[in-house]
C-alpha cells in the first residue's frame, strides 16, 4: 500500500465529518434568506465555535478510552467566572483570562487524578466532579448577570478585514497551540496508546499515566476557553444545569459524528471539530425550513441516537460471533 | 500452622461479620454516623415520624436505584433515568385524562412507556453493541424531545390520579407509608431473581465476563436486553410515584435522580464493573444518600453548598472503598 493510502485510512473519520459538514453547510445556506454571505457564516461560526471547543475538549478524553461527563460543567463554571474576572483594563482583562483557563486547566487536573490515581471509573467520578463544579458556578451566579470586556468580546466575535469570522481564528489558533502539539508529542501519543490498549502500552513502557493525565486537564482547558467564549456572546454569566448538560450530551454527538472511536485509540480533534460544526447546522436547518423551535430537542435527539446506531454496522463484517464481546 | 480458620482479627469474629462485604458496612457505618451527627444538630432527628418520613422519601429512589443495580450488574450503564423518570409521571398523568378507563390505566401505561426506552436501550445495547453510555444518553435526549414537543403542543393533563397519590402517600398499613411497602415488595422480588433465579446467576455471570456466559450456551443478548426494559420500566414507576407525591407531573422532575441512583449503587458496594455487589448494599446506599440529602436540606445549606458537599462526598466515599484494582 502507499503512504497516501495509510494516511487516508488514518483520516477516514474525519474526512467523513468533513463531508457531513460540507454538505449541511450548503443546504442550511442555500435555503437561507440572506443566502451565502460573510454575515450569516460569522453567526454559524459564532454558534458553532462554543460546541467544538467543548467537543474538542471530550476528543482528548475519549481518545483515552474514557468519557468525561462534566465538560459542560466545567464549560457553565468556566462562563460564570468570566462574567467576574475579565473585565476592566487591558492588564486585568488578561489577568481574568489567565485565571479563567487556569481554572478549567485545574478542573480538567483534578478530574484526570481521580480517574488515574485515585483508580476511580471515569463516569461516576466525573457526574460527581461536575455536580461540584456545578455546585461552584452557582455559588458564583445564582442568577443571570455580571459583564465582560465588551472590547475584547466585540473583537473576538467579530470579522477579520470585515470577513474572516474572528471566533474562527481563535478556533484555528487553538487547535494549532494545543491540539498539533499534543498529538505529536510522547504524552498524545501515550494518551492514543493508552486507549488503544491499556496493557500493551504499559507493558510497552509508554507513560500512560502521564499521558491519560496531560489529556483530561487539557480537556478542562478547552472546555474553559469555550466558556470564556459563551461570556463573549452572552456578556454575561449563568448557572444553568440543562445548558451544561446539554453541552456535555451535545459533545458525545460531536465527537461520534466526528469519527472519534468512543472505544479510545482512535480518531482526532479536527473530525470533532467538523462533527461539532455539523451537528449545529443540522439543529439550525429546522429554522431555514421554518420548523417550530419545538421540535428541536426531538429532532438533535434523533440525530444522536442515529449517530451513535451507525456504528453499528460494523457488526455485519465480523465473522467470528466470539468477537461481539469485545 | 496456618489453617484455614486463622485469619488473624477476622477469623475470630461470628460467622455473619465475616461474610459481609466491608463496602456494605462501610455504608451502614456512614448510615450510622450520619443519624449521629443529625441527631446533635436537631433532637427530632431520631423521632420515629422523622426517620419515617426518611424512608418514605428514600423509597422513590429505591425503586429507581433497583433499575440501575441491575443494568450495573451486568456492567453497564443507564444514563436515560432523568427523562424516563419524567416519561413515566407526564404518560401516566396524560393517561388519566382519556375518561375513566384511562384512570385505571394510567399506572400501567406509564410503566409501559418507560420500559418502551428500556428496551430500545436494551436492542442497542445486546444486538447492536454500541456502548451503554451512549445509547441511555441518546434515548434519554429522545425522550426529552418527545415531551418537549408533547408539553408544547398539547397537553391533555398534568395532575395525577388517586391511584397515584394513594400509592405514594396513602397508608395500607397505619404507620407505614405505602411507598415503603413498595419499595419492599420490589427489594425482595429483586433479591428474589438476584439470588435464587437462573436469570440472577446469568447478571452476574455476564458481569463478570460477557464472553464466557456466552460460550457457556447462555443468550447473553436476551438477559441484558430484559435487565435494561426493567430498568426502564422501574424508573418509570419511580416517576408515577414521584408524580402521586407531588400530585402533579413536571419537566425536569427526573434529573435530581441520576446521580443519586448511580451513586447509591456503587456506595453500596456495587462494582460499576458489573459482577458484584448485593441489594443489602443498594438498600444501605439509598438511605446514605437520602439521609445526607435531608441534613443538608435540615441544615438549610443553599443548593450550590449541596451539589459541592454532595460530589465531594461521593468522591471521598468512593475513594475510601470503591476504587478499582491496581492494574498490573
Amino acid at each position: 500500500m502507499k503512504d497516501w493510502r495509510y494516511w487516508l485510512a488514518e483520516q477516514r473519520g474525519t474526512l467523513l465529518a468533513f463531508g457531513i459538514f460540507i454538505v449541511m453547510f450548503v443546504i442550511y445556506t442555500s435555503n437561507h434568506p440572506a443566502g451565502f454571505t460573510a454575515n450569516v457564516v460569522q453567526t454559524a461560526s459564532n454558534k458553532g465555535v462554543l460546541l467544538a471547543f467543548v467537543a474538542m475538549a471530550q476528543t482528548l478524553v475519549v481518545i483515552t478510552a474514557g468519557i468525561d461527563l462534566s465538560v459542560g460543567m466545567i464549560f457553565t463554571l468556566t462562563n460564570c467566572l468570566a462574567s467576574w474576572l475579565v473585565i476592566g483594563t487591558g492588564i486585568e482583562t488578561a489577568f481574568g483570562v489567565i485565571a479563567v483557563l487556569g481554572t478549567g486547566l485545574l478542573c480538567g487536573a483534578i478530574n484526570g487524578a481521580i480517574v488515574i490515581y485515585g483508580r476511580l471509573q471515569p463516569i461516576v467520578a466525573t457526574i460527581a466532579t461536575g455536580a461540584v463544579y456545578f455546585g461552584i458556578a452557582l455559588l458564583l451566579r445564582p442568577f443571570p448577570g455580571g459583564s465582560v470586556n465588551e472590547d475584547l468580546a466585540d473583537a473576538l466575535t467579530g470579522r477579520l478585514f470585515g470577513v474572516v469570522p474572528a471566533s474562527l481564528v481563535v478556533l484555528l489558533a487553538v487547535v494549532l497551540v494545543v491540539w498539533v502539539p499534543f498529538s505529536r508529542s510522547v504524552l498524545g501519543r501515550a494518551a492514543y496508546a493508552a486507549g488503544s490498549s491499556e496493557m500493551a502500552a504499559y507493558m510497552s513502557g509508554v507513560p500512560i499515566r502521564r499521558g491519560k493525565f496531560a489529556a483530561y486537564a487539557l480537556a478542562g482547558l478547552l472546555a474553559a476557553i469555550g466558556g470564556l467564549f459563551l461570556t463573549f456572546f452572552t456578556y454575561t454569566g449563568d448557572a444553568a444545569y440543562a445548558s451544561g448538560n446539554a453541552y456535555t450530551l451535545f459533545s458525545i454527538a460531536a465527537v461520534v459524528l466526528g469519527g472519534v472511536s468512543l472505544f479510545g485509540g482512535k480518531g482526532s480533534a479536527i473530525g470533532a471539530i467538523f462533527g461539532a460544526l455539523a451537528f449545529r447546522t443540522i439543529g439550525d436547518l429546522l429554522f431555514v425550513f421554518d420548523f417550530d423551535p419545538l421540535w428541536q430537542p426531538l429532532f438533535q435527539g434523533v440525530i444522536l441516537l442515529v449517530a451513535v446506531s451507525l456504528g453499528a454496522f460494523a457488526l455485519f463484517r465480523v465473522r467470528n460471533r466470539l468477537e461481539w464481546f469485545l | 500452622m496456618v489453617g484455614k480458620s486463622d485469619g488473624g482479627i477476622a477469623g475470630r469474629m461470628p460467622k455473619f461479620i465475616r461474610r459481609a462485604d466491608p463496602a456494605v458496612l462501610t455504608a451502614f457505618a456512614c448510615i450510622v454516623l450520619l443519624l449521629f451527627l443529625g441527631s446533635l444538630y436537631s433532637r427530632s432527628f431520631l423521632s420515629p415520624e422523622y426517620l419515617l418520613q426518611q424512608l418514605k422519601v428514600a423509597s422513590f429512589l429505591g425503586v429507581i436505584a433497583t433499575g440501575m443495580m441491575l443494568v450495573i450488574l451486568l456492567g453497564q450503564i443507564d444514563l436515560s433515568v432523568p427523562w424516563s423518570v419524567a416519561v413515566g409521571a407526564m404518560m401516566a398523568c396524560a393517561a388519566a385524562a382519556y375518561g375513566p378507563l384511562g384512570v385505571a390505566l394510567a399506572i400501567p401505561f406509564g410503566i409501559f412507556c418507560g420500559m418502551l426506552i428500556g428496551v430500545v436501550n436494551g436492542i442497542g445495547v445486546a444486538y447492536l453493541r454500541i456502548p451503554s453510555m451512549i445509547i441511555t444518553l441518546a434515548t434519554n435526549a429522545v425522550a426529552q424531545g418527545l415531551m418537549v414537543v408533547y408539553t408544547g403542543g398539547f397537553s391533555p393533563q398534568d395532575s395525577a390520579t388517586g391511584a397515584m397519590r394513594y400509592l405514594a402517600t396513602g397508608f395500607t398499613i397505619p404507620g407505614v407509608p405505602n411507598a415503603v411497602i413498595i419499595w419492599a415488595l420490589i427489594g425482595a422480588a429483586m433479591v428474589f431473581v438476584l439470588t435464587r433465579t437462573s436469570f440472577g446467576r446469568t447478571v452476574y455471570g455476564i458481569g463478570n465476563r460477557e464472553r464466557a456466559a456466552y460460550l457457556s450456551g447462555i443468550d447473553t443478548r436476551r438477559v441484558v436486553m430484559i435487565a435494561f426494559a426493567v430498568s426502564g420500566g422501574l424508573s418509570a414507576f419511580g416517576g408515577v410515584l414521584l408524580a402521586g407525591y407531588a400530585s402533579k407531573a413536571a419537566q425536569s422532575m427526573g434529573d435530581a435522580y441520576l446521580l443519586p441512583s448511580i451513586a447509591a449503587v456503587v456506595l453500596g458496594g456495587t462494582s460499576i464493573l458489573g459482577g458484584r455487589g448485593s441489594y443489602l448494599g443498594t438498600v444501605a446506599g439509598v438511605i446514605l444518600i437520602t439521609l445526607l440529602q435531608s441534613i443538608l436540606s435540615v441544615m438549610q445549606m443553599p443548593e450550590a453548598g449541596r451539589q459541592i458537599i454532595y460530589g465531594v462526598v461521593i468522591v471521598a466515599m468512593l475513594l475510601l472503598y470503591g476504587r478499582a484494582p491496581a492494574s498490573r
